[in-house]
């Protein structure tokens, strides 16, 4: 069977400090991974600040080379990806989304302008009807549509639309995977399930796959089928999504867990007072 | 620093909002436009109690507690209605007096603001900001001031070295908790912090609202919290108030918001909540929160209400009490919660 993406013993290491005070951060410690080609699914990536999630994204979009290690996208190193042809037929497969939707588009540009461009970059669409009728198309399928959006600036746009436009954008070149990066983190509670909701909907019916990174177990549970949970560059745990968060088998995995707080006043002011008495308890 | 059983004793209402209306007037080229950030609010705030405010983005919420804090600067005006505070038989009515508040501030009302990246000065130690800050209105010595100062992070779990350290040796949490520190240093009766958790990760999260409840026990002072996420709410506060397009639409103990709400915005920000454990699927609400420029007229929720009637499209409903709370809904209390 072949794999769309596999992640062989990752590693990345980075050089920190200046001539004097050099040292290395290990962001990454031998990760492995892949992504099967025949069946689309969520892959959800979990972990804080500082747990190398991020660095695993920038390394399979190819921004970022592995100290060791490799990684393949069907079948071929990444890192060999670097003539301008080859290039943007790997952007056309593999297509990130960011985690700030405001700091993604350039506030001056009109929205449907990077929709046009990304439509001519990758799919060869010369003329505006083409450009507008691939922007369209990739649109509806986030639930909106060209004529709400044309002309229309980032600045006029709420949170969750403009990371729904992102998505769209994404969607143009009809990639097979893309990489979402804290996709809903800065967008409101209410409408991170329109976005968490869309991705089923790639997956269902389009048949992309989705590596999803983010810190909240909550979402993570709800659409993924698959989650590695990191912690300081380590994968600590890793397997079915709702398996792997039913029953915690690593310290900090449930650690992360039992800090998810509960949606009803009861529980989780119980969670934080628990909390707040074992910090007490830590300090004395 | 009051015991505990002094802290329990403070009750009746430190805040008092009614018939709030602050309006972004701006006049660009001779046209006149109008934003109702804040259209007649009306809500009190009992001593020791901590108070959520739950809103999307661009509900007006960040302008509702500008306005309550009187730090509010043109095009941003109050049109209507007043801001009373009561700091134990202090009492300051915010618009009023010009200049009433500037006694008040950080002595008797401080705020956690969101980016604590923004309220450290980036080019000077911490000390520093806890100086520009705070020195002025403790009225001590400098001899007096720092151990005071050392005293205080001690007591919130913190090391008081952290003061030497610039803000960007420190981690976004350490960060966070540093400015809750600044903002109790002066151990004010009312705090607003405004979502002081959002950017942060749910360990970190976890940490910084203990530290809040922690500092709110022990000195019963009254706390606004504002945020959009309402499990934050679930954790830290006594009362919620939910506000939709500058409107209060509901109110109540947050039992009640939470198991029982009236006003169908309110039930679809609890039921859209991902639950670990429980992967029904969720719906995301339809449509997109109205622009305050030009709002929907009467109910202005009713274009994206599952329940609107044609009354939604011509009276606004009023702001009414219930049995725990408020709502103001035409067709309150019958939507369900799944």
């Amino acid at each position: 069977m072949s794999k769309l993406l596999e992640l062989d013993q990752v590693t990345k290491t980075f050089q920190i400090g200046g001539l004097l005070d050099r040292a290395t951060l290990q962001a990454v410690k031998g990760v492995s991974f892949d992504i099967d080609d025949a069946k689309a699914e969520i892959f959800t990536i979990v972990g804080e600040s500082g747990s190398g999630k991020t660095t695993i994204a920038k390394m399979i979009l190819g921004n970022e080379v592995p100290t060791t290690g490799t990684i393949r996208f069907e079948g071929r190193d990444v890192t060999t990806v670097r003539k301008r042809r080859d290039r943007l037929d790997f952007m056309k497969r593999v297509q990130p989304i960011f985690q700030n939707p405001f700091e993604a588009f350039n506030p001056l540009t009109p929205i449907d302008l990077f929709l046009f461009t990304t439509a001519k970059q990758f799919c060869g669409a010369k003329t505006r009807a083409e450009q507008e009728s691939q922007a369209d198309k990739a649109l509806q399928h986030v639930g909106l549509s060209l004529a709400e959006i044309k002309g229309r600036y980032s600045h006029e746009l709420s949170g969750g639309q403009l990371q729904r436009i992102a998505v769209a954008r994404a969607l143009i070149p009809e990639p097979k995977l893309i990489v979402a990066d804290e996709p809903v983190s800065m967008v409101d509670a209410s409408l991170r399930m329109s976005i968490v909701n869309l991705f089923q909907h790639l997956r269902d019916d389009l048949g992309v796959s989705i590596i999803y990174i983010t810190h909240d177990l909550a979402t993570a549970y709800y659409i993924s089928d698959r989650v590695i949970i990191m912690h300081r560059g380590d994968v600590v745990e890793a397997g079915n999504a709702q398996e792997v968060l039913d029953n915690p088998k690593h310290e900090y995995s449930t650690a992360l867990k039992n800090a998810v707080l509960p949606p009803d006043p009861e529980r989780a002011s119980a969670a934080l007072r628990h909390r707040r008495a074992e910090r007490q308890a830590e300090r004395a | 620093m009051l015991t505990t059983a002094e802290a329990e004793q403070r009750t009746g209402t430190v805040l008092e909002v009614k018939n709030l209306k602050a309006y972004y007037q701006m006049n660009y080229f001779g046209v006149q436009r109008e934003v109702r950030a804040v259209d007649d609010i009306t809500l009190s705030i009992k001593r020791n109690e901590v108070y959520g405010i739950a809103g999307e983005s661009s509900s007006g919420k960040s302008s509702l507690i500008k306005t309550i804090a009187g730090a509010i600067n043109p095009p941003l005006r109050v049109v209507d209605g007043s801001v009373k505070f009561d700091f134990d038989g202090n009492f300051v009515d915010v618009y009023g007096e010009p200049g009433s508040m500037n006694s008040a501030r950080w002595r008797h009302l401080s705020y956690i603001m969101q980016g604590s990246m923004n309220v450290l000065n980036p080019v000077r130690r911490v000390k520093r900001s806890f100086e520009d800050f705070a020195f002025e209105h403790m009225g001590l010595s400098k001899a007096e001031f720092w151990p005071r100062v050392r005293q205080h992070l001690e007591k919130l779990g913190l090391n008081p070295n952290v003061l030497e350290a610039y803000p960007h040796q420190l981690s976004g949490g350490m960060r966070q908790r540093l400015t809750i520190a600044l903002a109790t240093v002066c151990e004010p009766e009312f705090i607003i912090a405004d979502e002081p958790t959002t950017a942060l990760d749910v360990l970190v999260q976890q940490d910084v609202l203990g530290l809040i409840k922690d500092v709110q026990e022990r000195m019963g002072s009254s706390i606004i919290f504002v945020t959009h996420d309402m499990t934050v709410h679930a954790a830290i506060a006594d009362r919620i108030g939910i506000v939709y397009a500058g409107r209060l639409v509901e109110e109540g103990p947050s039992i009640d918001i939470f198991r029982r709400p009236q006003h169908p915005y309110t039930a679809h920000l609890i039921s859209s909540l991902p639950r670990l454990g429980d992967p029904k699927r969720r719906q995301a609400l339809a449509g997109k929160p109205p622009n305050l420029a030009d709002p929907p007229p009467a109910c202005r929720f009713h274009p994206r209400c599952p329940l609107a009637i044609d009354k939604c499209k011509t009276d606004n409903p009023p702001l009414v009490a219930r049995e725990t709370g408020r709502v103001a809904c035409w067709r309150a209390g019958e939507v369900e919660v799944s």
